[in-house]
C-alpha cells in the first residue's frame, strides 16, 4: 500500500525515472550517474507513513520543477534504529543512495532500482556485454581483441554473440601473445580506434605489462599530449575457486604504480555496466577489473542508459561506527559480515571504492570524519597491495580524524593454494571481519 | 578456390566507395557483418567441414589438389571424372589418396617415406641492388624516378648526414645530453620515406630520423626536440632524439625495443577497418628482430592480413652484438617465410633499390592487404649512440671502411652526377648551406626556455586528477620555499 502511495506520488514529484535519465552523453571526467529512490517494504507501517508524509512535504516544495536539466538529489537515509535523516542535497556531480535495508543489505540487490520503472534482471557477465554492445553501436570505432572473444565469445562469455553482430574485424580473435596484442590495441587507438583488449585472465596480462607500463601509461606524455590511447584493459582477475596460484592474481596491486592509467573495479551488474560504459568513453587508458567469481550475479538494473563515473566510491551502506572500505568481491563478504555486526549492535559504513587508481578520496574522507575509524578488506596481498596504498593515503590525508590506527585485513603474501580448505584460508573470510570490526571499535 | 568458403558476404575494398572525409569503416556501408578473412570456416560446423569422408564429398578444393596430384594415375579415375560419377570418382580417390595425403588442420599435407631434416643453414637469399658500388646503374632496366624527387632524396640525405655530424658534436661539446646517428643509413631513411606518402603511419624505432626529415619536420624541430625546450612537440619530456610528430603521422619514438613493431601492426588493422588507402611502416634492427613483440607482430600480421610494411635494418650489431650472436637464421628475411609473409632482401646502402623495394612493398600491402618484410643489409658506420664507443668492440679500420668506401650518399650522389643531375659546386653549396641551417638551428634552439613546472603534470591524463593536482602544488610550494636549490632557469 505505501508503495502504491509513493508510486503515485512519484510521479507527479520530479522523482520520476524520466528525470533520472542522462540528456545526452558527455565524455568529460566526471559523469554523475542516476539517482534512485527505493523505499524497503519490510519497514514497519509507522515507518512508511513517515517517508509518505516527508515526501507530501517534499513533493509540494519540488513540484514546480518539471524541468530537470539540473540534477538534484535527495537522500534519504534510514537509520536501523528506525529514525529518519534527510539531506537535500544540491550538488551536481554528488550521487547520494538510499540504503536498501536497515539490516545488512541481501548480496544480489546492491543497486536500488525505483520501482516505477521494471529495469530488466542481468547477471553480471550479460551486464558487461549491454554495455559493451551499447558502446559498439554508438561508436564505430570501438572494437574488442582478446583471445577466443570472437567466434568463442569469450571464455566467460562476455563478448558472446558481437562477433556474429558486428564482423570478426570488430571482435578480433588473437593468437596467444599478451604483449603483442595489447601492443597493437595501443598501436590501433594512436590512429582513432577505441579497443578494448580482453584478457582471459588477469594474470596473463604480466606478460602485457612491458606494452601497458612503457607504452599505454606513458605514451600520451612523452609524445606531448599528441598521441591519445583511449584504451581499456578489462578481464577477471582475484581468486576464484580452485583456479590454482597462477590463475589466481590480484594484478590491481602490480598495476597501481604505473603512471597514466586508471584502474577501476566493478562489483555489480548495475556498476558493471555503468564502468565498462564510462571506460570506454575515456580518453585515458582504464584497466577495469573485474572478479572471476562474480560474473554470474543477478541483478535488475535499468533500461536507460546510464554511465557511471570512473572516479567516484559507492556508498553501499551508511554506518556511523567505522568505516570499512573495500572493492569487487570481498564488498559481498563484507556485506556478509556487516549483516552479523548489526545483528551484534553494530553501525557499519561500507564503501565499495571502486575506484582503485586515483581513489575517490572525497567520499572516503567524509566517511572517515564521520566515523573515525576505518577498517580496510581486501584480496590482494598483505605488501604493496591497494590495501597498502590506501592505508597510506589515508593516514596521510585524515590522519587528524583517525581515532584508531586504520586496520587492513589482506591475503597473506602467498601464492594462491589449490586445495580448496587452504585457499579458503588466503581470502579474508566475514569472520574475521567482523572480529577485527569489533576489535576496532572497542 | 575462393567460391566455397565465402557464402558469407566478403567484401573486397575496391568494390565500394568509402566517403574520402569520413573514417567510417565498411562495416557500415555494408549488410552483414565484415569477414576479414576468406578461409574462415563457419565454427557452428568444425566437425563436418574437416572431416572429408562426409556426405557432399568433402571441399572441392581438396578433390581438385588431389586430383591434380593423381591426374597421371589410373584410366579408371580420367574416366570418372570424364563421365563425373561423382561416387565412384570418390571412392576412387579416397582408396587412392588415403594413403598419400590428409586433411590435417591447416590444410592437405602430403606424406612422404624420406626420413629427412630441413637443413638449419641454406644458401643466403640474393640481396637485391640496382646501383653497383660506384654508383652505375646495374641493369639496363631504366630506373624510373622523377628528377625533382631524387635531387629532394639527395639534399635530404645530406641534410641528415651533416644533422648528425653536427649534433653528435653538439653532445660531446655539452649542449645536448644525448644523440643517436644514423652514419651509413641515410639511404634506409630517406629513399623509404620517399617511397612512401604522408598518409602512411610511421613507427620508427630510433634511428629513422630522415623519414620524418624528409616529411616537413625542420632542422628547427630536430634541435627544439634534442634541447627539449617549450616548441618541442614532446614538451621536452623525451631523450633526445626521440622525435615524434601527429602531423606528419610519425609516432612518437619509445625507448623500449621491439614495441613498435607491434603498434604497426595495430594501427595497419585500424586502417584496413577504415579501408584506407594507406598502409603502416615500423622500422627496426637485427637486434630488435630477437624481441618476442617482433615475433608476435609478424605472426598477428600474416594472420590479420594487416597491411603493414616491417622494415629491418640489420646494420650488423645491436650495441656490441654483431649478429653472429643475436640469430643463426639467414638474417631477418627468412624468418618472413617462415611466419607467412612475403619478404625481400635489398641492399640497404643503395637508395634507389631501398626506393623500388618500399614502393613496390607499399602496392602489396595496400592492394592485397598483406604484410611485408624487408630486410635491408648496412652497416652501422656510426656508434650504437653518444654513450657508446664502438672501437671497443670491432675494429677501427672496419668502421672506416664501410664508412667511406660504402658511403650510400656518395654513391648516390655518383649516380646523380652520371645522370647530370648533380655536380660538384651545387655539392660543395649545398653542404655549406646544410652546415649553416644546422649551426644556425642549434643555435636558437639553445636560447628558448625549458617547459614549466605545469609540464610535469600535464598530458599523464587528459585531465589532471586530484591527487596529481595535489602533488603540484607541493612541488610548487616546495621550489618557492627554497628556491636556490632548484634550476633558475625553468619556468615557473
Amino acid at each position: 500500500m505505501a508503495t502504491s502511495i509513493i508510486q503515485g506520488m512519484g510521479l507527479a514529484t520530479g522523482f520520476s525515472p524520466a528525470n533520472y535519465r542522462i540528456a545526452h552523453p558527455v565524455s568529460c571526467r566526471s559523469l554523475p550517474g542516476l539517482y534512485f529512490l527505493d523505499f524497503c517494504l519490510l519497514l514497519p507501517l509507522e515507518l512508511q507513513f513517515a517517508i509518505i508524509i516527508l515526501f507530501s512535504k517534499v513533493a509540494l516544495c519540488s513540484v514546480h520543477e518539471s524541468n530537470f536539466s539540473e540534477r538534484r538529489v535527495s537522500s534519504f537515509v534510514i537509520r536501523s534504529d528506525g529514525s529518519l535523516l534527510s539531506a537535500l542535497n544540491g550538488g551536481k556531480n554528488r550521487r547520494g543512495e538510499l540504503t536498501t535495508n536497515a539490516v545488512g543489505a541481501k548480496q544480489e540487490k546492491e543497486a536500488p532500482s525505483t520501482a516505477s520503472s521494471p529495469g530488466h534482471e542481468v547477471l553480471l557477465f550479460e551486464a558487461l556485454r549491454e554495455g559493451l554492445e551499447e558502446e559498439m553501436d554508438r561508436d564505430p570505432n570501438v572494437c574488442v581483441m582478446g583471445e577466443d572473444v570472437g567466434h568463442y565469445g569469450g571464455s566467460y562469455k562476455v563478448t558472446k554473440g558481437l562477433a556474429t553482430k558486428y564482423g570478426d574485424l570488430r571482435v578480433l580473435d588473437t593468437p596467444i601473445a599478451e604483449n603483442s596484442f595489447t601492443g597493437m590495441a595501443i598501436g590501433a587507438a594512436m590512429t582513432g580506434l577505441r579497443p578494448i583488449v580482453e584478457g582471459m585472465n588477469m594474470g596473463f596480462l604480466l606478460l602485457a605489462f612491458n606494452q601497458i607500463s612503457n607504452n599505454c601509461g606513458m605514451l600520451h606524455y612523452t609524445s606531448g599530449g599528441q598521441f591519445k590511447i583511449p584504451i581499456v584493459i578489462r578481464g577477471p582477475g582475484g581468486v576464484g575457486k580452485q583456479l590454482g596460484a597462477e590463475h589466481s592474481q590480484r594484478l590491481e596491486s602490480y598495476f597501481q604504480s604505473i603512471p597514466g592509467i586508471q584502474m577501476v573495479a566493478c562489483s555489480t551488474p548495475y556498476n558493471a555496466k555503468g564502468l565498462m560504459k564510462a571506460a570506454i568513453r575515456s580518453d585515458n587508458p582504464v584497466i577495469l577489473f573485474e572478479h572471476v567469481l562474480l560474473y554470474n550475479l543477478k541483478e535488475r538494473i535499468p533500461d536507460e542508459e546510464y554511465v557511471l563515473n570512473l572516479e567516484e566510491a559507492e556508498i553501499v551502506r551508511k554506518g556511523e561506527h567505522a568505516t570499512i572500505l573495500t572493492y569487487s568481491r570481498m564488498r559481498y563478504h563484507v556485506m556478509q559480515a556487516a549483516k552479523t555486526l548489526v545483528n551484534k549492535g553494530y553501525d557499519p559504513e561500507v564503501i565499495d571504492i571502486r575506484s582503485l587508481k586515483p581513489f575517490d578520496l572525497h567520499t572516503i574522507g567524509n566517511s572517515v570524519k564521520k566515523t573515525h575509524r576505518v577498517l580496510i578488506v581486501e584480496e590482494c596481498m598483505r605488501t604493496g597491495g591497494i590495501g597498502a596504498s590506501l592505508t597510506a593515503s589515508i593516514n596521510e590525508n585524515f590522519h587528524d580524524y583517525l581515532d584508531a590506527p586504520i586496520v587492513c585485513l589482506s591475503s597473506q603474501d602467498v601464492p594462491t593454494p589449490y586445495a580448496g580448505v587452504l585457499e579458503e584460508w588466503t581470502v579474508v573470510q566475514p569472520a574475521q571481519i567482523v572480529a577485527a570490526f569489533e576489535q576496532l571499535c572497542r | 578456390m575462393i567460391h566455397h568458403c565465402c557464402r558469407s558476404s566478403y567484401f573486397p575494398r575496391e568494390h565500394y566507395s568509402v566517403p574520402e572525409n569520413n573514417r567510417i569503416p565498411h562495416l557500415l556501408s555494408c549488410n552483414s557483418p565484415t569477414r576479414f578473412t576468406s578461409r574462415r570456416f563457419e565454427s557452428i560446423k568444425p566437425d563436418k567441414q574437416l572431416d572429408y569422408v562426409n556426405d557432399n564429398g568433402g571441399p572441392q578444393e581438396y578433390i581438385d589438389i588431389v586430383l591434380s596430384s593423381l591426374r597421371s594415375d589410373t584410366v579408371k579415375l580420367r574416366h570418372a571424372k570424364k563421365l563425373q560419377m561423382f561416387d565412384l570418382r570418390r571412392f576412387m580417390i579416397l582408396s587412392a589418396v588415403r594413403e598419400t595425403v590428409l586433411n590435417f588442420p591447416g590444410g592437405i599435407v602430403k606424406f612422404t617415406q624420406e626420413l629427412k631434416f630441413l637443413s638449419e643453414s641454406t644458401e643466403r637469399i640474393p640481396c637485391y641492388r640496382v646501383l653497383d658500388d660506384r654508383g652505375q646503374l646495374l641493369s639496363n632496366n631504366c630506373m624510373q624516378i622523377d628528377k625533382n624527387i631524387a635531387l629532394k632524396m639527395y639534399k635530404d640525405m645530406v641534410m641528415l648526414q651533416t644533422m648528425d655530424a653536427i649534433f653528435y658534436e653538439a653532445q660531446r661539446q655539452g649542449r645536448i645530453s644525448f644523440y643517436v646517428t644514423s652514419i651509413g643509413e641515410e639511404a634506409i631513411n630517406i629513399a623509404s620515406a620517399a617511397a612512401l606518402t604522408i598518409d602512411d603511419f610511421v613507427f620508427p624505432q630510433y634511428r629513422e630520423a630522415g623519414v620524418q626529415l624528409w616529411r616537413g619536420f625542420t632542422l628547427q624541430d630536430f634541435a627544439d626536440q634534442c634541447f627539449g625546450n617549450t616548441l618541442d612537440n614532446g614538451k621536452g619530456r623525451q631523450m633526445p632524439a626521440h622525435y615524434g610528430s601527429k602531423k606528419h603521422n610519425y609516432i612518437t619514438v619509445a625507448s623500449t625495443v621491439g614495441t613498435q613493431v607491434l603498434h604497426a601492426v595495430g594501427a595497419a588493422y585500424s586502417l584496413k577497418m577504415e579501408g584506407k588507402d594507406a598502409c603502416t611502416i615500423t622500422y627496426f634492427g637485427d637486434g630488435g628482430s630477437s624481441t618476442g613483440d617482433f615475433h608476435a607482430a609478424l605472426n598477428f600480421a600474416a594472420v590479420m592480413e594487416a597491411p603493414v610494411i616491417l622494415f629491418c635494418r640489420n646494420n650488423g650489431w645491436a650495441i656490441s652484438t654483431p649478429v653472429t650472436d643475436q640469430f643463426r637464421s639467414d638474417g631477418v628475411v627468412v624468418r618472413g617465410q617462415a611466419y607467412g609473409v612475403r619478404s625481400i632482401r635489398v641492399d640497404g646502402n643503395d637508395a634507389l633499390a631501398v626506393f623500388n623495394a618500399v614502393q613496390v612493398a607499399r602496392k602489396i600491402a595496400i592492394n592485397e592487404s598483406k604484410p611485408v618484410l624487408i630486410e635491408a643489409l648496412t652497416y652501422r658506420a656510426g656508434h650504437h649512440s653518444t654513450s657508446d664507443d664502438s672501437s671497443k668492440y670491432r675494429p677501427i679500420k672496419d668502421i672506416e671502411w664501410w664508412r667511406l668506401a660504402q658511403d650510400p650518399v656518395a654513391r648516390f650522389r655518383k649516380w646523380l652526377e652520371g645522370d647530370d643531375w648533380w655536380d660538384s659546386q651545387a655539392e660543395s653549396e649545398l653542404r655549406e648551406a646544410t652546415r649553416k641551417e644546422v649551426l644556425h638551428a642549434i643555435q636558437v634552439a639553445e636560447k628558448i626556455e625549458k617547459p614549466g613546472l605545469h609540464e610535469i603534470f600535464s598530458d599523464v591524463y587528459d585531465v589532471p586528477p586530484s591527487n596529481l593536482s595535489h602533488q603540484e602544488n607541493s612541488l610548487r610550494e616546495a621550489v618557492k620555499k627554497h628556491q636556490q636549490d632548484y634550476p633558475p632557469d625553468v619556468p615557473f
